[in-house]
């Protein structure tokens, strides 16, 4: 027992209120309580994962090492939400008009739902964030053994490595159990949201806390203070300029390309109007955390031995002034920076990996995407993302492993920043500049992270490790103007600036050039022009070719991804939108475009895209689109808007009518039918009695066995008759509202129970599958004609389920106040162009080979009319589809 | 050996009292109950009558009477036509198409062997 045990222990309590506060807000926003969730200033604060323990234990580090340097790292995101107005409104805009779910997924998006940018972009955000992962981890177990000295660790752990093993492990199980809750990324993560801001403020309050006890616990005042900063070394350092620009430019791409960042700050924005307030609330937080470094800085310099570790002061002053609970406070505070900043990275990676890796080869290996996957795919988005989580986070432990964790930390990160900064010329040039194309980003990114990896990464890990020293000293083959540190000859800068000056500028000389050079395709003209004209046009405006019937296949699949119920809502709404019955819409280009949004939320814009294509086939871009988007002038794009809208209402108006007069001639036709229809199930059964009455009138010498045969089928056919006529009778009392109800209470299991007997189903070859846990819901309705209903559709799974081995689900739910049956066979189901006619009188679809008359589901619609609820057949579920909506009176107590 | 008729019917009781009534006043009874591949089994059998019902499965009475006809080998093919929906528009009809007789269902036995005998002479 020692001092180690405690800082475990109040470790495990604090992640154990962070996993409270996670769980509690998941289930408020579930709940549709927690307003407070959607607060601007939890927003403001979840942004603060910018600084992470680099920003903690790093900055000191950094002020003792090169004096005010360090303010760039918080200069460069000042300066962009300051500028809010230009760069991150339109980036927040575009991110939820498209539903961009990544960095990777935006530039993607852009150039023309490219996936090979995708994983390119994604493969520069892994390679660039491992690092820093890496950071983080190495950051936890210094801390750790400088509180409780290197030996301490060494006993329970083995050694420091696998104690930064165990951190990756619990920080992979807190990502996976709040990360991967709900698949759409839109959707977004309150509980991790929340768990953040909350890091947010205690890293803040550890590190004032920590300042104010140097400032006038030690150091005895303001004064005081500031003649011991002029007096140390830190007072003497003078700004390099060119280090000083490079720096501030770094730290303000980083703000934006950072995948963790990104993440916070777009996908999981709830409100635009959210960042007017971060604009100012966010530079106020970075000057709280940068207020105090200097003082602990030189403070440190002067009161701790000479070869201790700057970078480690805000743990260890505190510590060598007996201060064991501050220090603890501030060792929380390093904690909660290096925690947060690796559950957010992983999220966001992992939304990548899966989306533009992993999920594509999956479709791929499927044979092609679209209606022909089965099975349900969140299961295997989740399972991706969770495996990526993993994934991640092992690939952060290895290079911490391998790394040594030997490079000041101040120097990974800006290491990391500037393999991320790659992306922004492509994601700048995308949202500002029309002419931007998927060749030129693809070059430029290309090009610029090679330089970066060439010239920046691989030095890091030391002369001769990766890179031989001749390299360095002879340059790449021996070619002199290929050292990673002088490129081109220009030698003698700092390698930082010097790194950053070439990958930049030859990314954007590239991006443009290239993107000069090229020709874009419709889409991405298309991409481009909703992007950069974001604000005037929000509607989409690509076309799909087609509109043909595929809308139950598109059901199929959306229902494979966003989940049943979600589907069936999405398709409802879109039915009402078009003033529809129904659960199908029109597949309109409209439509389809909001279906592919919904879907790329969850799988990303290239993925959504090809599922979409595989479905309706290749998407047109028509002339009447690129001219939209060539007309310039805001007048014309007024015009056009309003002139849309009323052509909007046009055809909408149009579409109703078109049912409706669709609708007036079927009737119209049934009814000559119905005439026609009734004397023959009349006359029928009449031919074969009136002939075999007559053969027993007239014919004397028939055998025992002929006459009791004869005398049988006369039986049976006069019964038949009298069948029909109950039946006609029931509809028409039905009909005409003459019916009385006999109202009981019951439960609905019983019901159930009752029509599986009546049908004999139980024994027969027709399985009946039930799940009992929805059927005790207590029902106040007519319960004989419920089980009429329900009898008729066991009846007819039994007569028409064509399947080699016949199977009824029968599943019980309840869904917004309404009780919601739905009976689903194995068959082939019944052909769409019947689907709008079987609940007709004598509508049969097949050949009267089941013997029917065909008025059981007439009958059936009626009862339910007049129980208050509805029955309707439910496409896209395989088989025939019954579903059933009733009002629950009450639910049962148990 | 008496005359074959050949009944097109899918009721199986109307085709059972049928075939015993004719088979009592002596003809050679074949029937079928489909209306798919009526026709085929018209041109192979070579019935000397036709018993043939309207609603039929796969094909109507309508359709495989015109197909009949269409073909000069059976134009003169004697053809009772069978129908339960009794509206004069459907006798209309068989009769444009070219039915020799039409009866509505119901029917008495002994209208249809009257019916019979003088669609066939000498049966």
């Amino acid at each position: 027992m020692g001092i180690l045990n405690v800082l475990i222990v109040v470790c495990l309590i604090y992640v154990a209120i962070l996993f409270g506060v996670a769980f509690m807000a998941e289930r408020a926003a579930a709940q549709g309580r927690g307003g407070w969730l959607r607060s601007p200033f939890v927003y403001t604060l979840s942004l603060s994962i910018y600084c992470t323990a680099w920003t903690f234990y790093g900055a000191v580090g950094y002020a003792a090492r090169s004096g005010l340097e360090y303010l760039t790292i918080y200069l460069g995101p000042t300066l962009v939400m300051i500028g809010w107005w230009w760069v991150l409104r339109k980036l927040v805009r575009i991110g939820r008009s498209q539903r961009i779910t990544s960095v990777a997924d935006l530039v993607s998006s852009r150039y023309g739902k490219s996936n090979t940018l995708a994983v390119v972009a994604t493969l520069v955000a892994v390679i660039g964030t491992t690092p820093y992962i890496a950071l983080q981890l190495q950051s936890v177990t210094l801390s750790f053994s400088s509180f409780a000295g290197a030996e301490a660790i060494e006993q329970p752990f083995g050694d420091r490595n696998s104690m930064a093993l165990w951190v990756a492990v619990g920080l992979a199980f807190f990502t996976i159990l709040f990360g991967t809750r709900n698949l759409d990324a839109n959707e977004r993560h309150h509980g991790v949201v929340m768990a953040i801001a909350l890091e947010a403020v205690v890293k803040l309050v550890a590190l004032m806390a920590v300042g104010v006890f140097v400032v006038w616990g030690l150091a005895g005042g303001v004064e005081e203070i500031l003649a011991k900063i002029d007096a140390s070394a830190i007072g003497s350092f003078s700004p390099h300029s060119g280090r000083w620009a490079a720096l501030t430019f770094l730290s303000a791409a980083a703000f934006l390309t950072l995948p963790r960042m990104f993440q916070v700050m777009v996908v999981e924005n709830e409100d635009e109007r959210h960042l007017r307030t971060a604009s100012w609330a966010f530079p106020t937080y970075l000057m709280m955390m940068s207020l105090f470094v200097v003082p602990i800085a030189a403070v440190g310099l002067e009161l701790m031995p000479a070869g201790a570790n700057p970078d480690l002061f805000v743990l260890t002053l505190p510590l060598s002034q007996g201060q064991e609970g501050l220090a603890m406070f501030s060792f929380l505070g390093g904690f909660s920076s290096a925690t947060s900043m690796v559950i957010v990275a992983t999220i966001a990676l992992s939304t990548m990996v899966s989306n533009h890796v992993v999920m594509p080869i999956w479709l791929w290996s499927k044979g092609g995407g679209g209606a022909m996957i089965s099975g349900d795919v969140r299961g295997v988005v989740l399972l991706a993302r969770r495996i990526s989580m993993a994934v991640v986070l092992a690939l952060g432990y290895l290079y911490y492993r391998f790394s040594g964790g030997g490079a000041a930390l101040a120097v990974i990160g800006l290491i990391s920043f500037a393999g991320l900064a790659q992306v922004l010329p492509a994601m700048i040039g995308g949202i500002f500049w029309r002419g931007a194309t998927r060749a030129g980003a693809l070059s430029g990114l290309a090009v610029g992270f090679l330089v970066w990896l060439f010239c920046l990464l691989l030095p890091s890990f030391g002369d001769g490790n990766i890179l031989s020293a001749a390299t360095f000293r002879d340059g790449l083959w021996g070619i002199g103007w290929l050292r990673p540190h002088a490129l081109f000859g220009i030698a003698g800068l700092d390698p930082l600036v010097h790194a950053v000056m070439w990958s930049m500028s030859l990314n954007t000389i590239l991006f443009v050039v290239v993107s000069l050079m090229t020709f874009p395709s419709p889409l991405e003209r298309l991409q481009g022009a909703q992007f950069v004209n974001v604000f005037q046009h929000s509607m989409a405006t690509q076309g799909w070719s087609g509109g043909v019937a595929q809308a139950e296949d598109l059901m199929v699949m959306a229902q494979r991804i966003l989940g049943p119920v979600e589907a069936q809502e999405f398709f409802l709404d879109e039915v009402r939108r078009q003033g529809l019955a129904g659960y199908l819409p029109e597949p309109t280009s409209e439509f389809l475009q909001r279906l592919e949004r919904e879907l790329s939320g969850s799988v990303g814009s290239a993925t959504a895209h090809a599922m979409v294509a595989q479905i309706m086939g290749r998407a047109t871009v028509s002339v009447d689109d690129l001219l939209k988007v060539a007309d310039e002038t805001a007048q014309m794009m007024e015009y056009q808007n309003q002139l849309e809208a009323k052509s909007d209402e046009l055809t909408r108006t149009a579409r109703q009518l078109r049912a409706v007069n669709e609708k007036l001639t079927q009737l119209s036709v049934q009814k000559d039918a119905f005439l026609s229809q009734i004397s023959h199930e009349l006359r029928t059964p009449m031919t074969s009695i009136r002939a075999f009455s007559e053969i027993l009138r007239d014919t004397d010498e028939l055998g025992e066995e002929a006459l009791r045969k004869y005398a049988g089928i006369i039986h049976n056919e006069a019964i038949r008759l009298t069948r029909l006529l109950d039946d006609l009778l029931d509809l028409s009392v039905l009909e005409n509202g003459q019916v009385s109800l006999n109202l009981r209470e019951g439960l609905l299991s019983d019901v159930i129970d009752q029509a599986v007997a009546a049908t004999g189903a139980g024994g027969g070859t027709l399985r009946i599958r039930r799940t009992q846990s929805g059927e005790a819901v207590l029902l106040n309705t007519d319960l004989d004609r419920l089980a009429q209903v329900f009898i008729n559709l066991i009846a007819n799974a039994q007569k028409y389920c064509d399947a080699a081995r016949p199977e009824l689900t029968i599943t019980a739910k309840e869904r917004d106040g309404l009780l919601v049956v739905d009976f689903v066979d194995n068959g082939t189901g019944i052909p769409r162009e019947a689907q709008s006619l079987i609940f007709e009188k004598f509508a049969r679809v097949s050949d009267h080979k089941a013997g029917g008359a065909g008025l059981g589901l007439a009958i059936c619609r009626e009862i339910m009319a007049r129980l208050g609820g509805g029955i309707t057949y439910l496409p896209g579920q395989g088989g025939a589809a019954f579903r059933v909506t009733l009002r629950p009176s009450l639910r049962a107590a148990d | 050996m008496g005359k074959q008729v050949l009944v097109i019917e899918d009721e199986p009781n109307i085709i059972e009292a049928i075939s015993f009534l004719l088979m009592r006043d002596g003809w050679t009874v074949a029937t079928h109950s489909n209306g798919r591949d009526a026709v085929d089994i018209v041109r192979a059998r070579r019935p000397d009558l036709l018993i043939l019902d309207v609603m039929l499965p796969g094909k109507s009475g309508y359709e495989i009477l015109s197909e009949l006809r269409a073909d000069a080998a059976l134009a003169e093919l004697p053809v009772l036509m069978l129908t339960a929906r009794g509206q004069a528009k459907d006798r209309e009809m068989a009769e444009r198409i070219g039915a020799s007789r039409f009866m509505t269902k119901p029917f008495s036995n002994a209208e249809m062997l009257d019916a019979l005998h003088q669609l066939v002479p000498g049966a």
